[in-house]
């Protein structure tokens, strides 16, 4: 039977980056949840609302272990995410998911015992500073240069920023950036800007003769195009749900 | 200092083959001891296209697996004492050659010989990705056309990633070679024009080798094009082409422009 697709539009995928608390555990276990159980008595709520990672990778702990060790983070409402660098065969239906390739980011401040406070710390729990500030997002301030023409088939993906390519981008090649893209040459390929969710980002191109472009999941394929645009210096934006466009110069 | 040229496309049927034995001809023809090496196992041509069809005893995979010594497996060639022909085997597949063997008879050969011309199989996969693995030089033989063109682009992405000068740090110095060209055809807007090829693929250009008649009649023959009828204008072109390989300064003349004898005749042949 054949579906019919009574609307066109397609789903809009998106990416997200999102900074999570990684957590790695030290064997002996017991020793390491007394810590934890120590931190969490100086400030209640830490990990409430915060997506925690659990990191493995260094511990030696088969399954059943792992297992009871996410039982006991449930008790003290840690919500597990994600399981980083553990084996294959530490998981099993149920558990949360593999990750990996996750980035580094600047280490979570640990609230610190107030020396003067801390004889009062059990009777004084509820009024323990619940850790409220927001991880400020990093902004994108990085970017890239590619010297050289991006061939077909190649792809150049940089989510932290800005992609320039000196050169042009052949037919069946794609540069995906978390920022804007800019190409002084020939767009013959696909040029994704704002891959993590930046709607600010922009296209540039010198000579737009795209297959697609798309800014923060919005997309527009070359028979989508105003055809007064091709061969021409175009810069596009995205304005609400529909991508802009307007001639350089 | 031998060097390695490796032939290829991305795309079948833009004249690969056909071009190996032109260039690997015209280059013997300098009395600069070449082979021609056939990497298309399975699919192989080129012996045709060389007319050692009835020549061929041992193959590139017998050396490779040790069931022959290189020099039983080279052919030299009827015609020119400086030319020799490595062949494929047609009734294995590319998984036959490994990276191993490749690279021990691409160093053996790279003692015996100046030039060393690999006429890489069609596609991306284990043949071709070998036959340009060693290469020093790399020939990209493209039709005026947007399909060829779009392969060959993939290729010199390939050649700038996988083969082992890339892995060095160093550059496979990538030439152009424009084959099936008909200038009439370019004007009218049915084919692409030589200025549009070399936008896409910013390379240099070694050689525009004309759409002729004389290609097929050749390779019926069993013999290079360059060596069927050297007056031809499509062996000029390839004559041409490899004194540029060589290195020398050529002025680049494009077939059917510019010629008035040619360009009658293309002139006639496109109406």
């Amino acid at each position: 039977m054949t579906k019919v697709l009574t609307d066109a539009r397609s789903i809009r995928i998106k990416g997200r980056s999102f900074l999570a608390l990684v957590l790695s555990p030290e064997l002996p276990l017991d020793w390491w949840l007394g810590r934890l159980d120590d931190l969490a008595s100086r400030s209640a709520g830490f990990f409430l609302g915060r997506p925690v990672v659990l990191d493995v990778a260094d511990l030696e702990i088969d399954r059943k272990q792992l297992k009871s060790l996410l039982e006991e983070l449930g008790q003290r409402n840690v919500r597990v995410m994600g399981i980083e660098g553990g084996r294959p065969s530490l998981f099993e239906p149920g558990m949360p998911p593999a990750m990996k390739g996750g980035r580094p980011a600047p280490d979570f401040e640990v609230p610190e015992a107030n020396p003067a406070e801390s004889p009062k710390a059990g009777k004084g729990k509820a009024a323990a500073p619940v850790i409220t500030e927001e991880v400020q997002p990093v902004r994108a301030t990085a970017s890239i240069i590619v010297r050289e023409p991006v061939r077909s088939g190649q792809s150049v993906i940089f989510p932290e920023g800005d992609v320039t390519v000196v050169g042009s981008v052949a037919s069946g090649a794609e540069i995906v950036a978390g920022g804007s893209v800019h190409i002084y040459g020939t767009l013959r390929g696909r040029a994704l800007a704002g891959s993590v969710g930046n709607a600010s980002a922009r296209i540039f191109c010198r000579r737009l003769e795209a297959e697609l472009l798309a800014i923060d999941g919005v997309y527009k394929t070359a028979e989508d195009m105003a055809p007064n645009l091709r061969g021409q210096s175009v810069q596009l934006w995205l304005e609400g749900d529909s991508i802009m466009a307007e001639r350089l110069n | 200092m031998a060097k390695v040229v490796v032939v290829t496309s991305g795309k079948g049927g833009v004249g690969k083959t056909t071009s190996t034995a032109a260039l690997g001809a015209a280059l013997a023809q300098r009395n600069e001891k070449t082979v021609v090496v056939d990497f298309d196992v399975g699919l192989r041509n080129l012996d045709l296209v060389m007319g050692a069809e009835r020549r061929v005893v041992y193959d590139l995979v017998n050396v490779i697996q040790g069931d022959a010594k290189l020099p039983q497996a080279l052919i030299r060639d009827k015609r020119l004492d400086t030319l020799f022909l490595l062949p494929a085997s047609q009734t294995r597949d590319k998984d036959s050659l490994t990276p191993e063997g490749v690279e021990r008879v691409m160093a053996e050969l790279r003692k015996h010989f100046d030039w060393i011309i690999c006429d890489s199989p069609a596609g991306i996969e284990r043949g071709a990705t070998l036959a340009m693995r060693h290469a020093d030089l790399a020939v990209i033989v493209t039709n005026p056309e947007v399909s060829s063109v779009r392969d060959s682009d993939r290729i010199i992405g390939l050649l700038d990633a996988k083969t082992e000068r890339a892995e060095r740090g160093e550059r496979v110095e990538k030439h152009l070679l424009l084959t099936r060209y008909d200038a009439v055809r370019a004007e009218r807007g049915d084919m692409l024009k030589v200025d549009d090829v070399l936008e896409i693929l910013s390379i240099p250009l070694i050689g525009i080798v004309p759409e002729s008649m004389d290609v097929l009649k050749a390779s019926n023959l069993g013999a290079p094009v360059t060596l069927a009828d050297s007056r031809s204008a499509p062996a000029l072109a390839y004559l041409d082409a490899a004194r540029r390989l060589a290195g020398e300064t050529v002025p680049m003349t494009i077939p059917g422009e510019k010629r008035g004898f040619l360009g009658k005749i293309f002139g006639r042949r496109a109406a």
